[in-house]
């Protein structure tokens, strides 16, 4: 059912630009003087007596259109969007502009903003509704999912038949891809995936056919494949219903996928404004230019593909498994086993990058920290180490004390979020004399010396030593936990997605980064990433996983050029790039990220069993039939 | 069904605490040297009174203390047959108090009941009070409201007890004419109950419910406050605001639900707080609460009556827990379906 859904969504998907150049048209004949579905003018928004966050913004958004807010964290393009619907922070301030909305009937307008509290309450989830970014924690936890999106009709009067809600809702569930409403309909928020959970908040938002549809950042907390479903069930439903959306986010290729018209943003103003196509096709500002720049994008040209020389491993893990047993639910009910890794052959050579690619539960972050002896594998499974070429290799299921300290110099770890990881408590000098203090390594002054000199490896000036983390930005904060990484001088670094907690253009610059000092000093990363354009960039050997399985491995121009394995398509297809005339195609990836069952014939199971991972090219290796 | 599947499996669980319990408890009373008896008869014999030993004598073989101790605790709990057949907490015989020289049960019988009518009004008052000064706190936070209910609140936590009781009691009895001390007229006491008896003892709790609550009520008070606050700034709270719902509404149907668990928990904990708490206030407002007798037997080694003071502690704590964890089954389906969604 669901393919079939997806096969009508990439057939409509080909009618868009004919639709498209309508809006356009439409737009550009009207002009100024008539009165857009929502028409917001010369928006400032401030916090008590500083600089304004948002300064003298205007954009406007027509029935069936989608207005694309883009910018980089801090650029103020959330606080435009929920002015809207003025659901802002309680020190925020609207210090002036105008927020008109079209009357329902088309016969006027109403500005928003000098609206009583009651009066916003009939606008907001009736005739303006909004999408949040984080589904997990945007639905309430204690009441059930039925419960709460039954609640938009009967909050409005005008929308609430008496015995027909439940049906009304249900059908919507039906409308945004769930298999069996009902289900959904009794079940609590914890019970659905993160995809299933924005589903939901969809068919909220959608359930009292509002007019203009809000979607803050919807799909950056899901999954690349899942995202792309996500973008392809509001586009649909956009062209059922005719609602306008607005849909706020820092990926261009998420706009490129649904946007009519673009604003991009920047400190709180409005850089650059115009049509999808003007905007993706021949950027003029030079900060739009910059984010264009900085966009990693999957490479596409089919490098030479050679077999890596496998002569100096720092790390090498054979037939790695790892076994969860969770408890049941009661005492008494069986216990739950989940295999998080299955069978993972993996080597990192020395000064190189390998990479793992998957999005979450596929046992990549497991992996990591098998590697790091965090987590022992199951027995059976062999991992060794080797701090120099020459040097005997150390068993990591089986080291001692002393084993263990040596080893924990030689592997450190670069973590995902740079805001929870360093101690907001310590100084960065004290953060980063911290792990020779541990080693008893070097005198006070030679540990300070050391650590100004890390300082400037990773870009940073020696005098920030005595500042407090809060006073770094992101990029800047994920620069110092390299440098803390760096401190003890190691041979082999895991990076758990350094880089998906940073803005593009911060992002960019982290990586080039890493790059630099993997090449300097002669380092090897063991990369963690959910990100193919990212790893496609840094890596030199890439493994993507799936529910624990290595689906396919190869050189990222192997892979990225000629990927076998449908899973592999379905993570390509989905990243989304910001050029219009190369839309997501959906069809590939409902048909690679569903259940293995649906693969084609020489890539199915075999009951539990996987096809074994078959080498169908030098260094390029699939899991399938052969 | 899983819910009940749930209660049958905390109450088992429950008993079974309660047995490791008793023996702690059993334990530890037995922990200095000598009984209540011994005692008696190590101080009869230096002043001379032979006469009396012969009476002692008897009382330690009627009661098994001559036995060993595992022994004497398998009798008291009724495990075992001892002097005079089964005759333990089990069969409801609680022994003998030796202080006062009657029956445990006789002593305990009316404080327990005014015990647990002193404690549950103090209870009532607390979740009256601080339930509804939490959430306007919360929700005004920041204003003249909230500013004032924490000052009073930290008022009510800073006060001692006893003064606020002295306090009352003086202040109670020229303004509003309230009685002072005790917890009904004495010539109820020992009567049956009748409505004039009830009257009076409603009268009576007024000042012991304020005193005993007060300071609970704030502790509570600010903490549902500290807890609705970091609701409040849940995402989920947006999307109900994103919904159209007026601001009293989204409060008490979301935030407030998740903020309670923890007020919930707190009844666990907030019986036996209140008993043993309330010793000092019971006798400063000469309450004829279980809590000054506990205080007594456990300095005389009185130890079936100190024993079973405690072991109703424990089973009013474990009930306690017991109940805070049912609610907050029912209340919280995280909890009741926490292994159904992964």
């Amino acid at each position: 059912m669901f393919d079939l859904v997806w096969w009508c969504a990439s057939g409509l998907r080909r009618c868009r630009p004919r639709q498209r150049g309508a809006a356009d048209r439409a737009v550009s004949d009207r002009g100024k003087s008539v009165t857009s579905l929502l028409n917001v003018e010369g928006l400032t928004i401030g916090f008590g007596n500083d600089a304004p966050v948002v300064e003298d913004v205007s954009f406007s958004v027509e029935l069936g259109q989608t207005l694309a807010l883009v910018g980089e964290s801090g650029s103020g393009k959330t606080m435009s969007c929920r002015s809207v619907l003025k659901i802002l922070p309680p020190a925020a301030k609207i210090l002036s502009g105008r927020v008109l909305l079209r009357d329902e009937k088309g016969d006027g307008v109403t500005d928003l903003l000098p609206l009583s509290n009651r009066r916003m309450c009939d606008v907001r989830g009736n005739r303006v509704s909004m999408i949040f970014q984080e589904p997990m924690r945007s639905l309430s936890p204690l009441h059930r999912i039925g419960n709460q999106v039954i609640e938009v009709l009967r909050l409005h009067p005008d929308q609430s038949k008496k015995g027909k809600n439940k049906k009304r809702v249900l059908e919507t569930f039906e409308r945004v891809g769930f298999p069996d409403p009902e289900r959904v309909f009794s079940s609590y928020p914890f019970e659905l995936s993160g995809g299933m959970r924005q589903r939901a908040m969809i068919a909220m938002a959608i359930v009292g056919r509002p007019d203009l549809l809000i979607a803050d950042e919807p799909t950056t907390a899901l999954d690349v494949t899942t995202q792309a479903q996500v973008l392809g069930l509001i586009k649909d439903i956009q062209q059922e219903t005719g609602m306008a959306v607005i849909l706020v986010t820092h990926d261009l290729g998420v706009v490129a996928n649904m946007a009519d018209k673009v604003c991009v943003m920047n400190r709180g103003r409005v850089m650059e404004a115009g049509t999808a196509a003007q905007i993706l096709g021949d950027p003029q500002h030079p900060y739009t230019r910059d984010l264009f720049a900085a966009a990693p994008k999957i490479p596409e040209t089919g490098g030479s593909e050679k077999a890596p020389d496998k002569t100096d491993l720092v790390l090498e893990m054979a037939g790695v498994n790892k076994t969860y047993t969770l408890k049941g639910s009661a005492p008494w009910s069986p216990k739950v086993i989940v295999q998080a890794v299955r069978g993972v052959d993996l080597t990192v050579e020395r000064g190189k990058t390998t990479a793992v690619v998957g999005e979450s539960g596929s046992g990549k972050t497991t992996l990591a920290r098998i590697a790091l002896g965090a987590e022992a594998a199951d027995p059976g499974s062999a991992i060794f180490f080797r701090a120099e070429k020459t040097s005997q290799p150390l068993d990591i299921q089986a080291m001692d004390r002393d084993q263990r300290v040596a080893f924990q110099r030689q592997a450190q770890m670069v973590f995902q979020d740079p805001y929870s990881t360093l101690n907001p408590r310590m100084r960065v000098m004290e953060a980063l004399a911290e792990p020779l203090e541990i080693h008893g390594i070097g005198s006070n002054s030679e540990r300070m010396a050391r650590a100004e000199e890390m300082l400037k490896w990773v870009g940073l000036s020696p005098n920030m030593m005595t500042r407090y983390p809060h006073a770094f930005s992101g990029g800047q904060r994920q620069r110092l936990s390299i440098a803390r990484a760096l401190m003890l001088d190691p041979s082999f670094l895991v990076c758990d997605e350094p880089t998906s907690a940073l803005d593009v253009s911060v992002q960019e610059q982290v990586l080039q980064l890493l790059e630099e000092i993997r090449d300097r000093l002669n380092l090897s990363y063991l990369f963690i990433s959910h990100d193919l354009a990212v790893v496609g960039r840094i890596a030199d050997d890439v493994l993507v996983m799936r529910a624990g399985l290595v689906v396919e491995q190869g050189p990222p121009e192997a892979l990225f050029f000629n990927p076998k394995h449908p899973y592999t398509k379905a993570l390509i297809a989905a990243q989304p790039e910001p050029d219009i005339h190369r839309p997501i195609d959906l069809k590939i990836v409902a048909q690679g990220a569903g259940d293995p069952s649906t693969w084609p014939e020489s890539f199915r199971f075999d009951g539990m069993n996987a096809p074994p991972l078959t080498e169908t090219e030098p260094g390029h290796k699939v899991r399938c039939h052969a | 069904m899983a819910i009940l599947r749930y209660a049958l499996f905390r109450t088992l669980t429950m008993f079974a605490t309660l047995l490791v319990v008793s023996v702690l408890i059993f334990a530890i009373i037995n922990l200095p040297p000598g009984d209540y008896l011994s005692n008696q008869i190590n101080e009869l014999r230096a002043t001379g009174q032979e006469s009396g030993i012969a009476k002692a004598e008897f009382l330690r073989k009627e009661y098994a203390l001559d036995r060993p101790l595992w022994e004497q605790y398998l009798i008291w709990m009724g495990f075992a047959p001892g002097p005079h057949g089964f005759s333990g907490m089990l069969q409801g015989e609680f022994g003998w108090s030796f202080e006062f020289d009657r029956p445990v049960s006789e002593i305990v019988g009316e404080a327990l009941w005014l015990t647990v009518l002193v404690n549950l009004a103090a209870v009532l008052f607390v979740y009256l009070i601080a339930l509804p000064l939490g959430v306007l706190a919360a929700a005004k936070s920041k204003t003249w409201i909230d500013y004032t209910s924490a000052f009073i609140g930290y008022l009510g936590l800073a006060t001692p007890n006893f003064l606020l009781a002295l306090m009352l009691f003086y202040y109670g009895h020229k303004y509003l004419d309230l009685p002072i001390g005790g917890l009904m007229l004495p010539e109820y006491e020992g009567q049956p109950m009748s409505f004039e008896k009830m009257k009076s003892v409603l009268i009576h709790l007024i000042i012991p419910t304020f005193v005993i609550g007060t300071s609970g009520a704030a502790a509570m008070q600010q903490r549902l406050r500290a807890n609705l606050l970091d609701e409040l700034a849940k995402p989920y709270v947006e999307t109900a605001r994103a919904k159209g719902m007026s601001e009293p509404a989204l409060l008490t149907k979301y935030p407030l639900r998740v903020a309670f668990n923890p007020f919930v928990a707190d009844i666990g904990t907030l019986l036996p707080a209140l008993i043993s708490g309330s010793v000092l206030v019971s006798v400063v407002l000469g309450l004829q609460t279980i809590g000054p007798v506990l205080l007594t037997a456990l300095k005389s080694q009185d130890q079936f009556l100190s024993g079973f003071v405690l072991m109703f502690v424990a089973l009013l704590t474990l009930i306690g827990t017991l109940i805070s964890d049912l609610l907050l089954a029912l209340l919280d389906p995280r909890i009741r379906f926490g292994g159904r969604g992964q």
